[in-house]
């Protein structure tokens, strides 16, 4: 279960009555640890962000709309969002492959795949970044045959989504996985044997129960790839207006102690995050109403 | 069993699997391979300078540093935060929940990006500090922040759910049998969950070992004293000097191997799947 943390938490642990804010229990450290918890959440993460916000809206709207909405930052959000979305879109399709392959086949050195579908997870992106850079460069691994094709990878927008890729790819395979894991085989014979075809199996009974949790793992990737930052500046070039994305131009403008350009464009990055927040909390329960079915 | 669990013909069978291992080892293999390859290109010697030079050595300790401070203080507020919400019933707990997640869908930079807002020289608190001589941005206070910032839900999400599935029958047992609320924590929930925990704690401190984009904002990048292991990866590399860079790299690739290792001995050995999905 990669989504259960809100299903599960929402509904009490056990049937006894509330009265007042917390219902009677033998247990004791409610007031500690909730007092904590809240404090601590105000202290690190809730106050700080709220910083954001505040700022921005101390700036007046027509200099908001002027550092915020101007040309470079406009095309900043573009390369940002579509490469994220083409990232999220290649590894819509092979994530799935792959959770499938999971899932339903048996190979030697299974384990050892499974277990590197979660590298990105643990390599720092820094290093992906340089690596992936040294790989598609021109006298790299691969760049050595890409770039006589005209296929430029580093330095462009393709780099972009190819680090993307990199870092959204676990994100759709954990999500479909165990959904997968729950069909089983069994449905398929079943559907199967009244009659339906190997491609009318997929398209009116697997794809439609995996979806909410497809979905999900897309709307994962995407947001976790319109943010990302150190994967990306090795292999992007960071040509303003081509391959600058959203996260870069914030330090650019840092770096100049532009500090309102950069809070005004955090805030419009804030704000896309918190949008797709609420989408994926959206998929998720509707993957979860599925489940319940 | 290979034969019985898909309805696919052989060729297809094999067909798809070779699809998702090529895919998997053009983006996933080839990149952590290649680190070891260009690390090591300039033979033992030089990759063993790289690593032992005075400000690898400062970045290194001031990782294991961070990563000494980030991480208890995230397993303390994941277990406080399980404990209030898994144990509890009290209205607004998806909210809060939704709240511990934001992090993660934070854009690093802008997870930096805060804490300058609080603390640089035009921050709300700016004055004040410099007035009173405290540094916090571009020293080692703002990068331990913006690391336990980005690693704040970790702990806490990994518990929460295992912690709810698991109720506190066992824990009201033992206070009824006279057991302290603090006794109940340790010997009882405490064995409960240990393999969550450690779950948790891994991911934890490989991305806090790792983080680039919100400490690279922080720091100021002043060699010697305010670089961590990933921004001296990135300054060496600026600098065109790929061998120690990817050497020092090599270290870090070394930490997410191990992670990985380490993770899926719990899944293997103690059949622990992680319950907050990874990030």
């Amino acid at each position: 279960m990669t989504t259960g943390s809100l299903a599960l938490a929402a509904s009490p642990p056990h049937g006894s009555r509330r009265r007042g804010f917390v219902e009677r229990t033998a247990l004791p450290g409610f007031g500690l640890t909730f007092g904590f918890t809240l404090a601590w959440l105000c202290l690190i993460v809730l106050i700080p962000l709220s910083a954001v916000f505040i700022r921005t809206a101390g700036m007046g709207w027509s200099e908001f709309v002027a550092v915020a909405l101007s040309e470079r930052a406009l095309s900043a959000y573009k390369v940002s969002f579509g490469t994220a979305f083409a990232a999220a879109c290649v590894n819509g399709i092979f994530g799935l492959l792959i959770a499938w392959v999971l899932v339903r086949h048996d190979f030697a050195g299974k384990r050892i795949v499974s277990a590197l579908v979660d590298l990105p997870f643990a390599l720092p992106t820094a290093v992906a970044g340089i690596a992936l850079t040294a790989l598609y460069a021109g006298n790299g691994w691969l760049g050595q045959f890409l770039v006589p094709l005209g296929i430029d990878v580093a330095f462009t927008p393709l780099g972009i989504v190819v680090a993307l890729i990199f870092i959204g790819l676990p994100f759709v395979v954990r999500s479909v996985e165990p959904v997968l894991a729950d069909i089983g085989p069994e449905i398929e014979e079943a559907a199967q044997s009244l009659g339906a075809s190997r491609l009318q199996t997929m398209r009116r009974v697997i794809l439609p129960a995996i979806l909410p949790a497809w979905l999900t793992g897309f709307a994962m990737a995407l947001a976790r790839g319109v943010g990302e930052y150190g994967s990306v500046i090795f292999i992007a070039g960071n040509m303003p207006f081509r391959s600058e994305i959203a996260p870069l131009l914030i330090v650019t403008q840092l770096e100049q102690y532009d500090y309102a350009g950069a809070t005004a464009i955090a805030a419009v990055m804030l704000v896309i995050s918190f949008a797709l927040l609420l989408l994926i909390n959206l998929l998720q329960a509707w993957a979860r109403s599925r489940s319940i079915d | 069993m290979a034969a019985g669990r898909t309805s696919e013909g052989r060729i297809a069978r094999a067909a798809l699997l070779s699809v998702a291992m090529v895919f998997l080892a053009l983006f996933l293999l080839l990149p952590l391979v290649s680190v070891f390859v260009e690390a090591l290109k300039g033979g033992v010697g030089v990759y063993v300078e790289s690593v032992t030079q005075p400000d690898a050595i400062a970045a290194i300790k001031l990782t294991l540093l961070v990563a000494a401070i980030a991480v208890p203080v995230n397993v303390a507020f994941g277990l406080a935060a399980a404990w209030a919400i898994a144990k509890f019933d009290f209205p607004g707990k998806s909210i809060l929940i939704t709240f511990i997640d934001l992090p993660f869908s934070v854009s690093p930079v802008v997870s930096g990006l805060i804490y300058v807002l609080l603390f640089g020289a035009q921050g709300w608190f700016g004055e004040w500090l410099a007035a009173n001589d405290v540094d916090i941005i571009f020293a080692v206070p703002g990068i331990v922040l913006a690391t336990i910032f980005v690693t704040f839900p970790f702990v806490a999400r990994e518990l929460i759910p295992l912690m709810t599935e698991q109720g506190r029958g066992d824990e009201e047992a033992a206070v009824s049998l006279g057991a302290s609320g603090w006794q109940a924590f340790w010997h009882v929930t405490l064995p409960n969950i240990r393999w969550g925990l450690l779950y948790g704690v891994l991911l934890c401190n490989a991305r806090a070992m790792g983080e680039f984009g919100a400490v690279s904002v922080v720091s100021g990048h002043i060699r010697g004293r305010t670089n961590t292991m990933p921004l001296h990866v990135e300054i060496l590399y600026n600098e065109y000097n790929f061998a120690a860079a990817f050497a020092v790299a090599s270290l870090l690739a070394l930490l997410a191997l191990l992670t990985l290792v380490l993770k899926s001995a719990l899944e293997w050995r103690y059949g622990y799947h992680g319950k907050g999905g990874g990030h």
